[in-house]
């Protein structure tokens, strides 16, 4: 059977030039004209998840957008117009064609358009913007080589934010009267480091007075919102700086003690050799990455880390571990994670842990023999049905070095990750952290192991109001990520725009190590932005608790809250209110 | 708000005193009960100081419950004290058909001696039996027990306190109870439902307690306390938290009275950081973080061997004043009622605890006072 090329098909002129509709003459088509035949299995604009829309007539063709569209996704093309002129008194148009440079949609699913807008944000005269595509068929075309699709940021497919029904409905009036926000002084501490019960405090009475008698775990008292791990790798070195200066900023002129942690991919030597180190979690996990050179670093440490943290599994991708494309593993990532340049995949477990009794024999006493027992070794673990089992154990840990419980919810970011482990696998956070805090309460053991949750803290840009809440359902605090880097500029939200730091190509610079990209990013201006937005948080936190009367955090005060949801309000034992 | 009064004497004193307290300090309806715990007794139980005196208030049910309970348990009575009432019509209070206050001998072999304060296995057993009454009379709600203690007695009514006082004929100067140590309160009007048992004082082996204002971490230390002690129970009112911190502090841990306050009221962590025992000080705030109360309170106790006590809140959202004039000191919420009492004081020698302090006042009607 005789095939046929797409280039061989040629359309005949349909007219000589001489066909008229309604008296006007309709331009005939080129006889060199190709017309290609669409085969179905050909993707196209409409399948992806966003459409380009550019407008001709107001574009100056200056190329900017394509210039910093960093996908690829979008390319100049020329391309034939043709068009009726008419130059004299009376109306005679003649036919005419132009070769005009247009600004086309790369049609395959490799350079597939990331919504991330950057082509909008440069356009002088804002005639390009994709658009959103509800009838995409993405999924169905991405897949192409039998590789599973990937991305990092965010989007979980979450039907409904439960944070959002949570009020704070027990307002002081009259009895317990609220306080002034500005006026009163406001203490927003929380305690990091494993807490003794009372009655096992190595004091002594002396004098009417109790004085220490024995070793205690350490402890640190810090503010209740902790910049998440994200490391130095997945995000840009000008990022991780940005974070680091506003944390320095942070502490050392506003007086407030904000911890910042590593993520899982070492820290720069000069700043673990520095004071400043005490502003910062020293993340391990079950890569190891950086680790060499941090305990290289150790006999020259001036000070000691705020805390050492145990990642064993992340909310975002739980069961999965950490995922660095190569094409992130920059030279100075090499350096500074002690690797060749190679897709970085953390293994889904510590190797040698099998069991929790093990991993706190082994791994918490090993992390705080380290440090001879002055720092707290913390914990993190992705939400799960199993949560409190694993909490329940490390309550019971005999040799009180488990110095935190980080609980990590589905709703937090990746920079890279399987899209169905993103949007299929994970646990919400709000009832484990509240499962967490009775299992506590039903021991008698509350505040014995601090509790730190994050997984989606922030995502609607008030941080202030979802920390306080989750203080209130029993957290010690919150940890949290994809806020500070859309603060950065970070584009990427819930709906699936950008989301693309798995790629190398962030468009803004902040999940890219490329220098060309990574140059986009001020890190002055990040920083002062992070340091803001920390001042206006202790400023909301402290109009959250003047209402309800409370100068100092209301830890575990769920009578402070009401569900505007039924099933909310039973499933975290909280008022419900309509 | 809760109208509160305190007194302690050198010589016993008619809980007429309070009462007409509480009447100086009351504002429009505020009329809804009248609760008093009186301590190193004078009148008629003055003889038995060291036995345990049992304060109930019962149905007929509920008492043949309660003697069973003691019967069985070994204690036998050894006085028994009926008031005289004067049970007119419209009297607006609920009373209750029986008044227990009645003195016990230990059972045996604690009955060998009688100390002054009682022996480690009195105290327990005192306890014990107490929360077995409480436990027996709340079945069909046959009545209440306030504490079983010695030179301790306790009463706790619903309803307008001019009234009660007159039921009790308790306006009569010449009363047939005195006490060296009186601490009353009146509750306010929202509380209409509720029940004897959130009435302060509360009393809790040898710690008695009362305290105006809201609570506004008494989730958290009910949370807290529940595991803590089998006698931290009920909840019914946000104040038993203030005793059983308390009582957990002296008690339980062993620690000086100063560091109630620290516990209830820490310090601000930048006050804390400029200490010599700061690194004491974020601990003990770190293990009870919970029984931390920072709500608007003043908190006035009795500590076993007499001493009083007020603390203010951190915030110093509760007034409280002490006055005193020679063998008395009289205290309150609100310094009309201190007027009522002893109107010829030196006023300019009352005390309004401020907010980091500690008042306390000895036998010898010795004020210390030390900031936190």
């Amino acid at each position: 059977m005789a095939t046929i090329k797409a280039d061989e098909i040629k359309l005949a002129p349909q007219n000589n030039g001489n066909d008229k509709v309604n008296g006007l003459r309709v331009p005939s088509a080129p006889s060199t004209h190709i017309i290609k035949p669409t085969f179905v299995r050909d993707s196209h604009a409409m399948d992806f998840p966003w459409k380009i829309k550019w407008n001709a007539e107001t574009c100056i063709r200056c190329g900017s957008c394509v210039a910093t569209c960093t996908f690829g996704a979008i390319k100049p093309q020329l391309q034939r117009k043709g068009q009726a002129l008419s130059t004299g008194h009376l109306p005679s148009p003649i036919e005419a064609t132009e070769v005009i440079m247009a600004i086309k949609q790369v049609n395959d699913p490799k350079y597939y358009c990331r919504g991330c807008e950057m082509c909008e944000k440069v356009c002088p005269t804002d005639s390009i913007k994709p658009v959103p595509n509800e009838q995409h068929r993405f999924p169905l075309v991405a897949r192409h080589g039998g590789s599973p699709i990937k991305r990092g940021g965010r989007g979980h497919h979450i039907p409904i934010r439960v944070l959002d029904y949570i009020k704070v409905g027990r307002i002081s009036q009259m009895t317990d009267p609220s306080l002034d926000a500005a006026r009163h002084t406001f203490d927003l501490l929380t305690p990091l480091g494993r807490g003794l019960p009372a009655d096992e405090l190595p004091f002594k009475v002396e004098n009417g007075k109790l004085v220490p008698g024995g070793s205690i775990p350490p402890m640190r008292w810090i503010y209740p919102v902790i910049i998440g791990d994200m490391s130095v790798g997945a995000l840009s070195w000008r990022m991780w700086e940005a974070l680091a200066l506003a944390v320095a900023y942070l502490n050392e002129e506003c007086k407030m003690p904000v911890r910042m942690s590593s993520g899982e991919g070492g820290m720069p030597s000069r700043l673990l050799k520095s004071e400043f180190l005490k502003y910062f979690i020293i993340q391990i996990a079950s890569g190891h990455f950086g680790w060499n050179r941090i305990i290289k670093a150790m006999p020259e440490m001036v000070t000691d880390p705020a805390a050492i943290l145990i990642k064993i599994g992340q909310g975002a991708k739980p069961g999965d571990g950490g995922l660095l494309p190569a094409e992130k593993v920059a030279s100075h990532i090499q350096a500074i994670r002690g690797v060749p340049k190679a897709d970085l995949m953390s293994p889904p477990n510590h190797q040698g842990l099998y069991s929790i009794e093990e991993s706190v024999q082994k791994m918490f006493l090993s992390m705080n023999a380290a440090f001879k027992f002055r720092v707290p070794v913390a914990i993190k673990v992705a939400a799960s049905s199993t949560s409190v089992a694993v909490f329940n154990n490390l309550v019971r840990d005999p040799y009180q070095i488990v110095g935190g419980y980080f609980l990590d919810g589905i709703q937090g970011g990746t920079g890279a990750a399987h899209e169905v482990s993103m949007d299929h696998t994970g646990h919400p956070i709000l009832s484990k952290l509240r499962d967490c805090y009775l299992a506590a309460v039903d021991q008698g053991k509350q505040g014995q192991i601090p509790l730190f949750v994050g997984g989606g803290f922030g995502d609607t840009g008030d941080l202030a109001a979802d920390a306080f809440k989750a203080i209130c359902l029993g957290a010690n605090g919150v940890f949290s990520a994809k806020i500070w880097l859309q603060l950065a500029g970070c584009v990427g939200n819930e709906k699936g725009r950008c989301n693309a730091c798995n790629t190398g190509y962030c468009p803004v610079g902040i999940c890219t190590q490329d220098h060309r990209l990574v140059a986009r990013l001020d890190v002055d201006a990040v920083a002062q932005n992070i340091v803001d937005y920390f001042l206006a948080l202790d400023q909301e936190l402290k109009k959250l608790m003047a209402p309800i009367g409370n100068s100092t955090l209301p830890i575990g005060r769920s009578d402070a809250l009401v569900s505007m949801s039924k099933s909310a309000a039973e499933r975290l034992q909280i008022a419900y209110a309509c | 708000m809760c109208r509160m009064a305190a007194i302690k004497s050198k010589t016993p004193v008619p809980p007429a005193l309070a009462l007409r307290m509480m009447l100086a300090m009351q504002k429009g309806h505020d009329n809804s009960g009248f609760a008093m715990v009186m301590q190193d007794l004078g009148g008629a139980f003055a003889e038995f100081k060291k036995f345990p005196l049992l304060s109930m208030a019962c149905t007929s049910q509920g008492l043949e419950r309660a003697e069973e309970l003691l019967e069985e348990l070994g204690f036998s009575p050894k006085f028994d004290y009926q008031p005289d009432v004067v049970n007119k019509p419209g009297l607006d209070f609920r009373r209750m058909p029986h008044y227990i206050f009645r003195n016990y001998r230990y059972p045996e072999p604690l009955n060998a001696a009688y100390p002054n304060q009682p022996t480690p296995e009195q105290k327990k057993l005192l306890v014990e039996t107490r929360l077995k009454l409480r436990e027996v009379l709340s079945h069909d709600k046959q009545g209440f027990v306030y504490s079983f203690w010695p030179d301790v007695l306790t009463l706790k009514e619903v309803g307008d306190p001019r009234d009660i006082g007159t039921y009790f004929q308790m306006w009569d100067d010449n009363h047939w109870l005195k006490a060296r140590v009186i601490s009353a309160q009146c509750r306010q009007n929202t509380n209409y439902r509720i029940v004897r048992y959130a009435a302060h004082p509360f009393f809790l082996e040898g710690y008695t307690l009362m305290g105006n204002g809201e609570n506004t971490f008494y989730q958290k230390n009910k949370e807290f306390q529940q595991r803590l002690h089998p006698a931290y129970i009920g909840f019914e009112s946000d104040t038993q938290c203030f005793l059983y911190t308390l009582h957990y502090i002296r008690e339980e841990l062993g620690w000086p009275l100063p560091y109630y306050k620290h516990v209830i009221t820490p310090l601000t962590f930048e006050e804390m950081q400029r200490r010599s025992d700061a690194d004491v000080l974020m601990r003990v705030r770190q293990s009870l973080m919970h029984l931390e109360i920072n709500g608007p309170n003043t908190v006035v106790f009795v500590l076993p061997d007499g001493a009083m006590g007020v603390i203010a809140d951190a915030k110093k959202l509760r007034p409280y004043v002490i006055g005193k004039d020679g063998d008395l000191v009289v205290s309150a919420s609100e310094v009309c009622g201190v007027n009522m009492i002893i109107p010829d004081r030196n006023t300019e020698a009352d005390i309004y605890p401020g907010e980091r302090e500690t008042v306390l006042i000895d036998n010898a009607l010795e004020v210390q006072r030390w900031q936190q």
